[in-house]
């Protein structure tokens, strides 16, 4: 009886056996890129908004600080979204006419609230908690990037939780003066050193503490 | 009442009452057991009890072949890939002008109260950007001392439930408030000529002081005008006998706190009546002395039918509820109260001399209780004892009337009814509560009513008096309208609202304005300008920020007075009783199926107001463990002879007219009674309520409005399937619930400790793990917990946790994290009852984390077992591995995402957990990081006593203690280093962090059994 099969069969089944190993990592690869692509989180995507507010502009260029708007930043887990009321404060004498800034009027005027898009979302499993990261040192400038440089706003890091693992692994690569908390622009000459004697003055508590799982989820 | 007198019958067919006392003769030691089922070894029951989630726990309960399990694969498969999508873009909707107080994501806290019969219970009420979410109880009032019951726990289901009535009825249809307004002034201008002769109102137990003043001005305007009264479960029986006693209404109240012997005729202190919840702090801290040297108290209960104070007694007898009152006469007697002879009834039993000669002992720091549904002679003879005995004005004060018209109800309401049928009234205002379906059978209110030209109804729900009015208002939740009442010592509250009404009701208040005012006023203003009036108006502003900021108002509890007794109080008394003897030796209840009688309001439901409630029909009655239905209870005794079981439907026949019910089989019941609680059978109700349980108001009578001297019942063949969860999450019998004498603790302190093994520390294949920081742990005291269930509501509310409903508490499928397991120990016919609250042990060394295949459950720094929902695949390994059987899965999507008003409900803290996801109790973990953010951003270290879980907070008898173990000072650490402390299954050296101290108990050395068993 004949060979059903040809000699190169031999080479042919081997290539594709190996073929089949790295298709299957090449399949993984490919899984795990989609998974941290900007695609699947939302990293520097622009999301529309009603106004189309610039943190550029304000920041940078008038020198607003973050709690003028966000006031319960140091006080409570939410940052606090500014009632129409604060950017009336200013806009009742500037930009009175803008028609960009009609949203705006027409909700002081009406009462009906702005609706605004969140841009750092996390799932609603994860309760983060703004106040503690402001008291130990945390810069906005950490998880929010440079938004005295976005004219529109964007989620400036990716917001997964190895991303969060990162920082609650090693504190001491972030933390900084509390004075430097709202200066987005700060750098340390010595981050580690730094860091190190932040982390034993502000008190941040241990790597075990600050990865346990109830720290973020409950 | 002795042994010998009990008729005893056991048919030979059935495991008998003798061969349960047979099993319980042949073991050794102190027997548990939690079920007639367990304590006969029931086939069934085993099945339960093997288990991990009982019969029919998984969907297929039918055999799975291989065809189909590969068409179920398949649609897995494809079914997760569809499930992957994106997380949905969600909106910031921020204030236009933001209120200068509210910090977002900071909840506050408003002091308000709620009422229950009128009484006031002090709260505070969580809200978050302004929709409440959790009921506290208020630390200032006294009532309350921060904690609460069940009804305040389940109070803001009540205010989003969706099954409200939401909208102005006339004849049925859709009308408006103006609509209403105007046919109403035609009526009452006609009535202002006829000076009110045909205008009636009828409320509910009225103790506010503005609707008071507000009906006596409304009827100085009219002045032929009448205000009628009627509480299903109302205080007649207490009003009565105070009248009988002294001569005119005057109300009791206790103060526990200096009372060491307390005698109870079955008055259930713990759960009825205006002070339950302050009643039970004071009663507990007075008997927490458990270092066994100091005296502890002492507790004698006299019940109808198993109660919490039954549970808590040192001694109890059990009798039937027609009994009662012989009883309390044999102990004035055996008191040498003058004029009260020695019963011909009843011969003098060893109990009643023995508590007799305690209470003698103990005088003026004694009490004597008479129950809420005792009969006034009862009442008036337990004033003569406490007289007698000079606790009057030590523990027993009395004070004028908290209620602002104290009436006899039953009375109040019979006139009216008389009235109606007579076609004398012309406009008839309901101003709360549901009449129809509670007022006395015999009454036949709701065919009086039709003969009423126009009939008003203002109530929170579309009932089944709504159906019978011509207007239906519907009325503001207390969580959204301005009131105020006044709690059991006179205590008054402003009732602020803590939202605006979600549906547009209108409280009482706004409801009388229309008769009184040309133009109709606020609630607020109403309930401001009568305080003003009181106050004056200079540093009103302060008063009433004050007020309402405390939740009590300054100087309002009532003063004690010395009341003399009537001279004719005791001859009345003991006249009563006889009579009622006479009528009860006639009735004869030796025949099969006859038997008395006795209504009692539900635990859950109470009176029905709170039947369309989904947390408190799904919470386990005390005692019962019975969800979603009422049941007629009869005693293990009254079942072995008429072969009842459980679930068996009875026909009750009284007086011509007759219910069905199923019957529940209550270890501890007396022979020759059957209990039925009221509230269920609502004919016209909400989605939650439908066609839970049977009415028996069809048979409750105006005389006899809690006892039946006599009905008879006859089996009908049929059974109905009642979802009790008194198997559910067994234990399989094991020492979990230690009970010792003080004596046995003085004796030998080690006893406790001795009943379990406890492995030593080193005894472990993996090293250690330290705890550097704090270390959460819990403790219950078992002596102190009453079995009340507030616990489990409050775990409920604040963690999110869904409602499940009749059919999925069948299959064991409840999601509360905490349950109170109950476990009996004696003879099935006059048991011990414990409690013991059972949440997460939050083992050292969990046996659940082991077996997680995706690590969803571990362990934190702190040694917390933590459960992380987004990584539960739902594997069930970790409840199968628990020994504690607390883990909780969600077979079902269980929670309402859907229902709009439901989504304000959810604690903002807590994660709501989908189907497919195990969950358990998590120590309130979102209470400890909360608690902790707030002290690091503070720069200080956390105290003892600043974190305190739901179930710790709610508990009225403070039973529960949280803190941090590693910390040598905290309570906690205290409570755990007692000699009675133990650990659930230590011997599993699962080393769990809540652990119990054991109860306690304190009999009467005069009373030693012979037999283990203490008797009347």
């Amino acid at each position: 009886m004949p060979q059903i099969f040809h000699r190169s069969t031999n080479t042919l089944s081997r290539f594709t056996i190996y073929a089949a190993a790295f298709l299957l990592a090449g399949l993984m690869w490919i899984v795990m890129a989609v998974a941290r692509s900007p695609y699947t989180t939302g990293q520097g995507v622009v999301l529309e908004q009603p106004v189309p507010f610039s943190h550029e502009h304000h920041v940078a260029g008038l020198g607003i600080d973050c709690r003028y708007c966000h006031t319960s930043v140091e006080t409570s887990a939410f940052a606090g979204m500014p009632p129409s009321a604060t950017c009336i404060n200013c806009h009742k004498m500037i930009w009175t006419n803008s028609a960009m800034l009609e949203p705006v009027r027409a909700s002081f005027r009406t009462g009906q609230p702005l609706r605004w898009t969140r841009v750092n979302d996390l799932p609603d499993f994860v309760f983060f908690n703004h106040s503690i990261h402001v008291a130990k040192g945390i810069g906005c400038a950490s998880c929010h990037g440079r938004v005295d440089r976005m004219p529109l706003m964007y989620q400036a890091v990716s917001l997964q939780m190895e991303w969060c693992l990162d920082c609650h692994r090693r504190p001491e690569n972030h933390l900084r003066p509390r004075s430097e908390v709202f200066n987005l622009g700060w750098q340390a000459d010595d981050q580690q050193a730094l860091g190190k004697r932040l982390a034993r003055e502000y008190r941040v508590r241990s790597v075990s503490d600050l990865t346990s799982c109830s720290t973020c989820h409950r | 009442m002795s042994e010998q007198d009990r008729p005893k019958h056991a048919s030979p067919e059935r495991p008998g009452l003798a061969a349960l006392r047979g099993r319980l003769e042949g073991a050794r030691g102190p027997e548990f057991w939690r079920s007639l089922e367990e304590l006969a070894g029931d086939e069934a029951f085993q099945e339960l009890l093997h288990r991990e989630f009982p019969r029919q726990a998984s969907e297929w309960t039918e055999g799975l072949d291989r065809r189909r399990f590969l068409q179920l694969a398949g649609a897995s498969l494809a079914l997760a890939g569809l499930a992957c999508t994106r997380q949905p873009l969600e909106r910031i909707v921020p204030y236009v002008r933001q209120p200068e107080e509210i910090i977002p994501g900071r909840p506050q806290f408003y002091a308000t109260a709620m009422t229950l019969g009128g009484y006031a219970l002090g709260l505070l009420v969580e809200s978050h950007e302004g929709r409440p979410t959790k009921v506290e109880g208020n630390p200032q009032h006294p009532a309350s001392l921060g904690a609460t019951n069940a009804f305040a726990q389940a109070a803001v289901l009540g205010l989003y439930d969706p099954d409200r009535s939401q909208l102005l009825l006339k004849l049925g249809e859709i009308s408006t408030w103006a609509s209403f307004l105007e046919s109403l002034r035609g009526r009452l201008q006609a009535q202002r000529s006829l000076k009110g002769a045909g205008l009636r109102i009828l409320t509910e137990t009225v103790t506010s002081p503005t609707l008071a003043a507000q009906i006596r001005s409304l009827l100085a305007l009219y002045p032929k005008a009448k205000w009628h009264q009627y509480e299903p479960a109302g205080r007649d029986m207490a009003r009565l006998g105070a009248r009988m006693a002294f001569g005119r209404f005057v109300e009791t109240r206790f103060d526990f706190g200096k009372a060491d012997v307390v005698f109870s005729l079955d008055a259930d202190f713990p759960a009825a009546g205006p002070g339950a919840v302050r009643y039970t702090r004071d009663f507990t801290d007075r008997r927490r002395r458990r270092d066994g040297r100091a005296a502890q108290g002492r507790l004698y209960v006299v019940e109808s039918a198993p109660t919490l104070a039954g549970t808590l007694a040192d001694h109890h007898v059990t009798v039937r509820a027609g009994e009662v009152p012989v009883l309390a006469q044999a102990l004035a007697a055996a008191l040498e109260v003058p004029g009260v002879p020695r019963p011909a009834a009843a011969p003098a039993s060893p109990f009643v001399t023995a508590a007799a000669a305690d209470l003698r002992a103990h005088a003026g720091r004694s009490l004597v209780l008479a129950g809420e549904y005792a009969p006034p002679e009862v009442h008036a003879l337990a004033h003569a004892m406490n007289h007698h005995l000079g606790n009057a004005g030590a523990t027993v004060l009395h004070t004028d009337p908290v209620e602002a018209e104290p009436v006899d109800q039953a009375a109040s309401l019979g006139e009216l009814v008389g009235e109606m049928r007579a076609g004398h009234v012309d406009i008839l205002a309901i101003l709360g509560g549901n009449p129809v379906f509670t007022a006395p059978a015999d009454f036949r209110f709701g065919e009086a009513l039709g003969k009423v030209p126009l009939r008003i109804h203002l109530n929170g729900e579309r009932d089944e008096t709504a159906e019978y009015c011509h207007w239906h208002v519907p009325e503001a939740h207390f969580l959204e309208a301005w009131s105020d009442a006044r709690a059991h010592d006179g205590t008054a509250t402003v009732i602020q609202p803590l939202i605006a009404p979600l549906y547009g009701g209108r409280s009482a208040h706004e409801l009388l304005s229309v008769f009184t005012d040309d133009t109709p006023r606020s609630g607020y203003d109403t309930v401001r300008d009568f305080w003003r009036g009181r106050t004056g108006t200079a540093g009103f502003e302060a008063f009433w920020r004050k007020a309402l900021h405390d939740g009590v108002v300054p100087g309002t509890a009532l003063p004690s007075r010395t009341l003399p007794l009537l001279a004719s109080a005791v001859p009345e008394a003991v006249a009563a009783i006889a009579l009622a003897g006479a009528a009860e030796a006639k009735a004869s209840l030796a025949g099969q199926e006859t038997c008395e009688l006795v209504f009692r309001p539900d635990p859950t439901i109470h009176d029905g107001r709170f039947a369309n409630n989904g947390w408190l029909q799904e919470l386990p009655k005390p005692l019962s463990s019975l969800t979603w239905d009422n049941a007629a209870f009869i005693g293990p005794a009254a079942a072995a002879r008429t072969g009842l079981v459980n679930g068996a439907v009875v026909e009750i026949v009284a007086g011509g007219k007759s219910v069905q019910a199923p019957v529940w089989i209550l270890p501890g019941h007396p022979d020759g009674s059957m209990t039925v609680t009221l509230g269920y059978g609502r004919r016209k109700s909400g989605r939650v309520a439908k066609g839970a349980g049977f009415d028996p108001y069809v048979l409750r009578d105006s005389t006899a409005p809690w006892l039946l001297p006599k009905v008879s019942f006859r089996p009908t063949g049929e059974h109905r399937a009642l979802a009790a969860t008194q198997h559910h999450f067994n234990m399989e019998g094991r020492d979990l619930v230690r009970v010792a004498t003080l004596e046995e603790m003085r004796a030998d302190p080690e006893c406790i400790k001795r009943m379990g093994e406890t492995p030593p520390k080193d005894q472990n294949l993996y090293p250690g793990f330290a705890y550097p920081g704090q270390a959460w742990g819990m403790a219950i005291d078992l002596s102190a917990c009453t079995g009340c269930n507030a616990c489990v509501v409050a775990c409920q509310a604040e963690n999110n946790i869904p409602v499940v409903g009749k059919e999925q508490v069948l299959r064991g499928r409840e999601m509360h994290w905490l349950r109170v397991d109950r476990y009996y120990q004696g003879d099935p016919e006059d048991p011990e009852t414990h409690h013991q609250p059972v949440m997460c042990m939050h083992c050292e060394q969990a046996p659940c984390e082991v077996v997680c295949p995706v690590g969803a459950t571990n362990h934190n720094s702190e040694g917390l077992n933590v459960m992380v929902y987004n990584r539960c695949v739902g594997t069930r390994y970790c409840s199968n591995n628990c020994p504690y059987k607390v883990r909780r899965f969600n077979f079902l999507k269980y929670n309402d995402e859907t229902t709009p008003v439901l989504k304000l409900l959810h604690n903002p803290d807590v994660t709501v957990r989908s189907r497919g996801v195990m969950e358990k109790c998590t120590y309130c973990v979102q209470r400890i990081n909360e608690a902790r953010i707030d002290s690091e951003r503070e720069g200080r270290d956390l105290r003892d006593g600043e974190i305190t879980t739901a179930c710790q907070q709610a508990c009225p008898s403070q039973a529960i203690v949280f803190g941090d173990i590693n910390d040598g000072k905290s309570r906690v650490s205290a409570w755990k280093s007692e000699p009675s402390g133990y650990g659930l299954l230590e011997g599993l050296n699962t080393r769990p962090r809540t652990t119990y101290l054991a109860k306690l108990r304190n009999p009467n050395p005069a009373l030693r059994p012979d037999k283990g068993r203490d008797r009347g």
